[in-house]
């Protein structure tokens, strides 16, 4: 078991834990950063929705753990002109009171240098990051790098990860632990995937982390049943889909209410 | 060659080169495994599993009786003496071409599917490119009695529909990949996002040098057996000498690491030829992609940028990363042709030796022709070139950007 007392608590975790230990279940929604021209009132719509924490998706050109949804969303980003800077831009004058995660690839950070990017993204007030490519194995050096910049590294255990591998990686995970559902890339499902109920089990035996389960979490009820055995839930597709048909700010904020909803009930 | 403009292994750290990786899959600064944590375990339990079957005698018997009655190997190495002739160096050939399905592909996936049946898995993904590596794995498939399924972008569907046909017929389900430059990128992300989904009854069999540990490792090994033949060859017709110039083409590279596997530990010189509008050596920068860091052709936000070939097959914007090491360390040099030396190199093979090469291996022929007329392999060396793949999936897409 991880308690706080052993790593640097950032404003990610500090606030996720804070909730979590209030007796409230954890709604993190995803969003492809300069999907839109209102993407930032996106996020601020999410925030004032509920939204416990928001991971803001920095578009790659090949994202292999991301299914149809977020691929158009990640390519429509791009077309636009959207980089990782004007990301970083945008989400420095956003003004949002909840805490930020960036979800993209290794080479993105890699690109740039270590040390370089987790200050960077530290400069914008992001407080953490998901990199679904870099394992555990392969992640020391960014590791080091955000510890330094203080920018909570957010690892991801998966439905075939060994025992004794998941202790190392709830271990060394900052923020919160992020439960991956099932074994696929990002997109909704008809049914919640039986893995999905395990693995946040699973996860939630080895840390005091926040456990997240995200992947395959598609609408009210499945993020409510998953609340049963987690802290709470990552949803990404749904609402990007919801976006990628217009739904618009005002859309995606009642999108989060009903989830808010749903797992507070 | 005496006065060599094409640096040889003297002097290079030899006996490191080209040997057995850690368990981290390091060449150098490159290789790696950098995959979802849903593809660690398959990675690690890929890697136990080649290892133990690459130390089992009844694994290399299987395999190599396969690749004899099979695949018809050992390929020939042919003397080129108009070729030769014209260019006033001496150029041998590693036949390729003359193996099953018409490319070095069989040898690999032979090995993969073995391996995948050693392992339980019932199902191969594959990429493919060209198609060259999509109707290999189909057909081992075919002969083992596994289900295949090949991801093939688009564009390669189009201008290759030969090969999409060829998998078809033995059993393969092809599936065209929209997304991205439609190409060989874009088929490789597909087989991934895949292989996540699918992995405790599925074998990913990667076609090059390249994707997370063990990939790159165990692609070579299964390679090997081209420069393993190909040195005894060489020694044979030039009595006992190594030839001074070793060339293949690189896509992701496997063919070139096969052969530069028989050859590193020689004086041999040791060059590879890109298309030169998927130059990830010549081009290209560190990066982290398709589960290793290597070079890529990226921009400065580290976006991967679309490659552009005449050649399916080289259309990649990386190279395997014990590719990357081999220039980074001096062992072997990568070099770029243009489309036009390579329409101009596929003609001239075929007109003065009767082999019309695939476009892959044409690059390598585009080289040596521009190599010998300037000097760069001066007159009097030996070559010894690898003949990749055989032309007949290309001549349709030749015929037609002449007409």
């Amino acid at each position: 078991m991880t308690g706080p007392g052993t790593h640097q608590v950032g404003a990610l975790e500090a606030r996720l834990r804070e909730r979590r230990d209030a007796g409230s279940k954890l709604v993190v929604p995803y969003l492809t950063g300069g999907l839109d021209g209102e993407w930032i009132d996106t996020l601020r719509a999410l925030a004032a929705a509920g939204a416990d924490a928001i991971e803001v998706g920095i578009p790659f050109s090949d994202p292999v753990m991301d299914g149809p949804t977020i691929q158009e969303a990640s390519e429509r980003a791009l077309r636009s002109g959207t980089t990782r800077h004007s990301i970083l831009d945008a989400l420095r004058g956003a003004d949002v009171d909840v805490p930020i995660a960036v979800m993209t690839y290794y080479n993105l950070v890699a690109r740039a240098g270590h040390r370089r990017s987790a200050s960077e993204l530290a400069a914008a007030g992001v407080a953490g990051a998901i990199l679904p490519d870099l394992p555990l194995d392969e992640a020391g050096p960014w590791l080091a790098a955000a510890d330094e910049a203080g920018v909570a590294t957010v690892l991801l255990a998966a439905p075939t990860t060994p025992d004794d591998r998941l202790a190392a990686i709830g271990a060394r995970s900052r923020g919160f632990l992020y439960a991956v559902g099932l074994l696929g890339v990002t997109g909704e499902r008809r049914e919640l995937a039986a893995s999905a109920r395990a693995i946040a089990a699973r996860c939630m035996a080895v840390t005091d982390l926040p456990v997240l389960v995200g992947v395959g979490v598609s609408n009210a009820a499945q993020a409510r049943e998953l609340c049963e055995v987690a802290d709470g839930v990552v949803v990404g597709s749904a609402l990007v889909r919801r976006l990628l048909d217009g739904a618009g700010p005002k859309g995606a904020g009642e999108f989060l209410a009903e989830l808010r909803a749903a797992v507070d009930g | 060659m005496s006065d060599a403009s094409v640096p040889t292994g003297a002097g290079a750290p030899r006996a490191r080169l080209m040997g057995v990786p850690g368990p981290d899959g390091r060449f150098g600064e490159f290789g790696g495994r950098f995959v979802p944590e849903s593809l660690v375990p398959a990675c690690v339990e890929l890697s136990s599993a080649f290892d133990e079957a690459w130390g089992d005698p009844s694994f290399h018997e299987e395999l190599d009786g396969l690749l004899t009655t099979y695949a018809g190997r050992p390929t020939p190495v042919t003397e080129c003496r108009r070729l030769s002739e014209q260019l006033g160096v001496r150029v041998l050939m590693k036949r390729e071409d003359l193996a099953h399905t018409g490319s070095h592909k069989i040898n690999n996936v032979l090995g993969q599917a073995l391996l995948a049946r050693r392992m339980g898995k019932q199902r191969l993904v594959a990429e493919t490119g060209a198609g060259q590596h999509g109707v290999a794995s189909a057909t081992a498939a075919a002969l083992l009695g596994l289900r295949c399924v090949v991801y093939m972008g688009e564009v390669d569907v189009a201008r290759q529909e030969l090969n999409v046909f060829r998998m078809r017929l033995l059993g393969a389900e092809v599936r065209p990949v929209s997304s991205g430059s439609r190409t060989l990128k874009d088929a490789v992300n597909e087989a991934l996002r895949d292989w996540v989904a699918t992995v405790e009854t599925t074998h990913y069999c990667i076609g090059s040098v390249m994707g997370p540990h063990p990939y790159p490792y165990m692609v070579r090994e299964l390679q090997r057996v081209v420069g393993d033949e190909a040195r005894e060859q060489c020694r044979e017709v030039l009595g006992g000498a190594d030839p001074d110039v070793v060339v293949a083409c690189i896509g992701g590279g496997s063919n070139a690491a096969g052969t530069f596997a028989g050859f590193v530990d020689t004086r041999s010189a040791l060059v590879g030829v890109e298309a030169a509008g998927g130059a990830a050596l010549g081009s290209g920068v560190p990066g982290v992609v398709h589960g290793m860091r290597s070079m890529f052709l990226q921009d400065e936000d580290g976006q991967i940028l679309e490659a552009h070939s005449i050649s399916a097959g080289l259309d990649y914007p990386g190279i395997g990363p014990e590719h990357a090491q081999l220039a980074a360390v001096g062992r072997a040099t990568y070099h770029s042709v243009g489309d036009d030396e390579v329409l101009d190199a596929f003609r001239t093979l075929a007109a003065t030796e009767g082999i019309i090469p695939a476009l892959e291996p044409a690059h390598a022929v585009a080289w040596l022709l521009r190599a010998a007329r300037t000097g760069e392999v001066p007159p009097g060396s030996t070559v010894l070139l690898t003949m990749s793949g055989r032309g007949d999936k290309d001549v349709a897409q030749v015929m037609e950007m002449q007409s």
